[in-house]
């Protein structure tokens, strides 16, 4: 167990394992997004309350909870990095960051859309549910920012990933912000006392769709790493057999 | 002491410091974290003065009354122990129906009357197909005691009168 592990943070290690990985999960990944999609929009039944509209909860949810789960996979690779040293770690931390970002800006911007003609606003300040989603945003292009700031990539792994860290508070407050404080959102449905309290017909399309969502984040990131690995050692050996072996 | 566990205590205690810190701090911001506050909270004169703020609550069933010929109208908010009454004149969103959740943007006139210039529908996390929702009513109007429509059957009970509102000498 222990073996396979420091093989897989062996950077030529990874780089091979990763490319055997990324089908099995993309493909699962997107099958699951299509039956979700189709399903979402065209057998879910409407809601009693909010007609059609509420269809777009099949692309707000599984993003809301992917900004998050990016955000916890880059502050724990972070932290790994700094206790361990390990390089791959870093890198994983470095690559989980602007997919992290887009899927909270989708998170934003669809309950945005949805708010306008549910709640009636775009956008409220002080609600501590749509700000707390806002602040990962931020923190998200901190790191990032961060990152691109300093030059020496192991100076910058290792002031970015207190940044990811430090951050990392803000996740829970997410999650837990509509239970401590008065919001305009509403409660979870999925996660709750008594079991998710949806209509099956809009539940299974919801669950295929976070699963599918989940995957093909894991297909994206493994992508993401592999390109990150091959930049960050470009000077080594291994590298450069492969180049001039024109494999990939 | 290792290096790599003189580490893993400086991460841990950043961790826990960076969690600590930050509780204490909304703690301490606790009420100013509140996005509305309720209607007993109104009645009881916690709300801030001099300002506009936001209250939320259910629409009470039945008192929705509209001025002809206008946007005018006024209604009550209830939190099931106390009432509100509030007038607004304008556009409301989608959700909005007796018995839904709103939050109202406003001040509190000399009169008690709540007078908003922003109407939020607040929804709540239960997701139904309509054919269910009927259903649902269907049941419930043959058992009245059916405890699932708890925002009907409590609001309908306040409707003998809400008891144990304190009421506000301020």
């Amino acid at each position: 167990m222990w073996k396979f592990i420091h093989q897989l943070a062996s950077p030529p290690h990874f780089y091979r394992i990763a490319q055997i990985l990324i089908p099995w999960l993309a493909v699962p990944g997107l099958l699951l997004i299509g039956y979700g999609t189709y399903a979402g929009l065209f057998l879910a039944p409407m809601d009693y309350q909010q007609g059609d509209a509420f269809r777009i909860i099949y692309v707000h949810v599984p993003s809301a909870y992917l900004s998050m789960l990016a955000y916890m996979t880059m502050a724990v690779s972070a932290g790994i990095g700094l206790i361990w040293r390990i390089k791959l770690s870093h890198a994983v931390a470095a690559a989980a960051a602007p997919l992290g970002a887009w899927f909270t800006f989708l998170a934003l911007a669809t309950g945005s859309i949805w708010g306008k003609p549910m709640w009636g606003t775009w956008w409220e300040w002080g609600d501590p549910r749509l700000t707390s989603e806002l602040i990962m945003l931020f923190l998200y292009f901190g790191y990032m920012a961060l990152r691109g700031a300093i030059d020496d990539t192991s100076k910058a792994d290792r002031a970015s990933a207190v940044l990811a860290l430090v951050g990392a508070v803000n996740v829970p407050i997410i999650h837990f912000s509509v239970e401590w404080w008065s919001s305009l959102h509403q409660g979870p449905t999925l996660i709750k006392e008594g079991g998710p309290a949806m209509d099956p017909g809009m539940l299974y399309p919801l669950l295929a769709m976070i699963l599918g969502f989940t995957l093909v984040f894991g297909a994206l990131l493994l992508r993401r790493v592999r390109a990150e690995v091959l930049f960050r050692e470009r000077r080594t050996r291994w590298v450069k057999d492969l180049v001039l072996s024109g494999g990939n | 002491m290792k290096p790599r566990q003189q580490r893993m205590l400086a991460v841990g205690l950043v961790v826990v410091g960076v969690a600590i810190a930050t509780g204490l701090t909304l703690q301490a911001m606790k009420d100013s974290m509140m996005f509305f506050v309720s209607v007993t909270e109104v009645a009881e004169g916690k709300y801030p003065d001099n300002r506009n703020f936001r209250v939320g609550g259910l629409v009470k069933d039945g008192s929705v009354t509209r001025e002809e010929g206008s946007l005018e109208m006024n209604f009550l908010v209830t939190d099931l122990r106390c009432d509100l009454a509030v007038s607004y004149s304008g556009v409301l969103p989608d959700l909005f129906r007796e018995g839904q959740g709103v939050v109202a943007h406003g001040r509190l006139r000399e009169d008690g009357v709540f007078a908003a210039d922003e109407i939020l529908a607040k929804h709540d996390e239960n997701y139904m197909a309509p054919e269910v929702a009927d259903s649902l009513a269907e049941a419930e109007a043959d058992a009245a005691a059916a405890k699932a429509d708890h925002v009907r059957e409590k609001t309908a009970g306040l409707q003998e009168g809400p008891t144990g509102c304190p009421s506000n000498d301020s």
